[in-house]
């Protein structure tokens, strides 16, 4: 099967680990992955601050750069459900309203392709320590996936996965809030971190790298003994 | 108390609730309780997707015939023997009531609970003419007395009051002498209304639903303060949001199901009452005089809007109960009677731009409020339109946002910009990098690095790495 990659633009310049696990985990999973060089951001970062006109440029391109494809994966779950807004962004654009419904029916986020797609749950990992999953909000409430990242993570060995408490509360990350909004986003955060000591995890693991430079952000400014993976890192992992 | 609350600029408003652990303690616990009891009630009823599609059918329905089911309401209500006044601006509806409570020489006035009457700054138009004016809910009645405090969440308007600082309050103003026991304080509250409702001459009261066939209102209450303030005095005034309407009994009974389990967690309130207009003959109790005040107040200008739906809203606070941002700062750092998420869409709309345009960016965009909310207003979505109309129409987005959307509209339309400004990046970054992260960033990642490492960019882009690897040169 042949999967094209949608890495984001956190992944491509900032976290490119959890790119490479991506790309390691689906070539083992049997896929063939194939990455667009004209990709660029989904455009949330402005269509989110309001500027609409501005982020459907980068829609376009993205619609551009996709249109060959048959699956598209991102290994991010609020990408992914900005991807599927793009035909309501686009209603009534008889250019580009049938592109957009093409791109968002194809899209994925990496552990609904897994479960959904791959029907695999079990991916051969393992790594050890106590974990906790941070529910990233748009992948739960937009995009709709609640299961497929526990069942995934239930599957890798070694792995002692706690619940978080008050996991449905976001980590004040907001794109544009965090900085806009700092001082409440840092209390978000700060509440977040005290939830996670709470259960004693040696790891903390999210599906969405904006959550994750927030969490992770936080946790270095505090040097709190806390190693924070994108899912992607985990399922690729194995020691 | 006007919509606005005169409390300074939004970040001082912040700051200062923010410093403020009591009032965020009790707000999350409020959150925690209230947010486990509601997904219990949720569970307990069943298929609860169902019944929010179904009561946002009922709201929208409602909203695009209200002109239909307000002609309906008010005939019905002119049947039975009550008045209806419609009040197209605040002040039209003040200067209507006053012109009731001068008739009536009233010298006491008892209120139930109710949101419009703040939003339109009632009391102090009672006052100004001699009346006394008495808030019966305890939340309210709470406020009232301590020097009128604004309220900070639309069900529980006295959340951020703990019981010794009631009870201080009571102390200053009522010469109450007991203990800071919520249930002495409650029956303290309760003699003292008592005898006002008795010796009111006019009772006002808010308005639930509004049910067009009958010309009858809804009143929800756990207090029973609302049956008190429609049975004693001789004149009843209703005033409602003109939106606050249904069209049969049947959809009442939905909606109040939504509203006491999303609001309080509750199958019931102990008291849902429905009245229909003036006391009949042979009734028990009730108001000689019945009159209703339909306010618009810049509710007409939303309808046909992209923010009609924000209309469908019931007041249950459902949204304020799970916010994130609202957990923090409280419903004072809104500035506006109208907290939260439903206050950071509703306030710009009936309030202006100018006094609430922080509003709108007060919110991580979790979409939690729009998950919760019972009648399914997309809120967060509503936000975001609010921040173009800001971006696009006002022009009040700073200028160092404006260049930097520039840039992305730039860098992310065209790839071989995106790829050339990418590579930049960890040069760019690195005067900034120590030890593989940015602790003082420049520009607005000063506000990321106040609080938090920012991570460097990697020396090798993950595209890079990908070409790379195709080309069988350097796999990792």
């Amino acid at each position: 099967m042949k999967v094209s990659l949608f890495v984001t633009c956190l992944i491509d310049l900032f976290y490119t680990n959890a790119g490479k696990a991506t790309v390691e985990l689906l070539e083992r999973l049997g896929c063939e992955v194939d990455f667009p060089e004209a990709q660029t951001c989904c455009g949330q970062p402005a269509y989110n601050s309001g500027y609409v006109k501005e982020a459907k440029e980068a829609m376009k391109q993205m619609m551009r750069a996709f249109a060959h494809a048959d699956y598209v994966v991102t290994p991010s779950g609020s990408c992914a459900a900005m991807l599927k807004e793009y035909p309501h962004i686009f209603r009534g654009d008889p250019e580009w309203e049938e592109e957009a419904k093409r791109l968002a029916a194809k899209t994925y986020e990496l552990t609904q392709f897994l479960v959904d797609v791959l029907k695999v749950e079990d991916v051969g990992a393992s790594l050890h320590g106590r974990a906790t999953y941070h529910t990233s909000c748009h992948m739960t409430r937009l995009l709709g996936v609640k299961d497929a990242p526990l069942r995934l993570l239930e599957h890798v060995k070694g792995l002692e996965l706690v619940p978080l408490p008050n996991a449905h509360q976001c980590c004040g990350f907001g794109g544009t809030f965090s900085v806009k909004m700092g001082p409440i986003s840092e209390q978000m955060v700060d509440e977040k971190i005290e939830h996670i000591e709470e259960v004693e995890a040696d790891y903390l693991i999210g599906a969405d790298c904006g959550c994750l430079m927030n969490i992770g952000g936080r946790i270095e400014r505090l040097g709190k003994p806390i190693r924070v993976m994108h899912i992607a890192e985990v399922l690729n992992a194995r020691n | 108390m006007p919509m606005k609350i005169e409390n300074g600029p939004f970040w001082k408003r912040v700051e200062e609730n923010l410093n403020n652990d009591f009032m965020r303690g009790a707000v999350a616990g409020m959150q925690d309780r209230g947010y486990v009891r509601r997904l219990g009630v949720i569970e307990e009823l069943g298929h609860w997707e169902e019944w929010r599609s179904l009561a946002e059918q009922i709201r929208k329905h409602t909203l695009e015939n209200l002109d239909y089911y307000l002609m309906q309401l008010s005939e019905n209500v002119a049947k039975r023997g009550g008045h209806v006044f419609f009040a197209q601006t605040a002040e039209e509806a003040n200067d209507y009531i006053r012109r009731v409570a001068l008739e009536k020489q009233a010298k006491k006035i008892v209120k139930s609970k109710s949101m419009v009457t703040e939003e339109i700054n009632l009391n102090p138009v009672l006052e100004a003419i001699g009346c006394q004016v008495v808030e019966t809910d305890l939340g309210e009645y709470i406020l009232q007395i301590d020097d009128h405090d604004p309220p900070s969440h639309i069900v529980g308007p006295a959340l951020h009051k703990n019981k010794e600082q009631i009870r201080d309050v009571f102390r200053r103003k009522l010469g109450y002498t007991k203990s800071s026991d919520p249930v002495e304080l409650a029956r303290h509250a309760r003699e003292m209304l008592r005898r006002d409702y008795l010796t009111a001459d006019i009772g006002i009261t808010g308005c639930n639903f509004a049910i067009a066939e009958s010309g009858s209102i809804t009143l929800v209450t756990n207090e029973g303060n609302a049956d008190l303030v429609t049975a004693l005095p001789k004149t009843q005034i209703t005033v409602m949001g003109m939106e606050r309407i249904v069209p049969t009994f049947e959809e009442m009974e939905v909606l109040v199901s939504m509203l006491t389990r999303s609001a309080v967690g509750q199958k019931l309130t102990s008291y849902i009452t429905v009245l229909t207009g003036p006391r009949d003959e042979g009734d028990a109790d009730g108001p000689e005089e019945f009159h209703l005040v339909i306010v618009d107040n810049g509710r007409s200008s939303i309808l046909g809007t992209e923010f009609q739906p924000v209309l469908q809203c019931i007041r249950c606070a459902a949204c304020v109960n799970v916010c994130p941002v609202y957990r923090h700062i409280g419903g004072h750092s809104y500035g506006s009677i109208y907290s939260g998420p439903i206050g950071a869409v509703l306030s710009p709309l009936l309030g202006g731009y100018d006094d609430y345009k922080e509003l709108p960016y007060a919110s991580s965009l979790c979409a939690a409020c729009t998950e919760a909310c019972p009648v399914k207003i997309p809120l967060h979505e509503l936000l975001i339109k609010h921040r173009q109309i800001i971006v696009e129409r006002e022009g009040k987005a700073p200028v160092a946002e404006k260049l930097a959307m520039k840039a992305f509209r730039l860098g992310t339309a065209s790839p071989s910009l995106y790829r050339f400004g990418t590579k930049l990046a960890p040069g760019a970054f690195a005067p900034f990098v120590e030890d593989g992260r940015v602790t003082k960033g420049p520009g607005p990642l000063k506000a990321w690095t106040e609080s938090r490492e920012f991570p460097a960019p990697s020396k090798e882009r993950f595209r890079d790495w990908f070409r790379d690897r195709q080309k069988g040169g350097n796999p990792s």
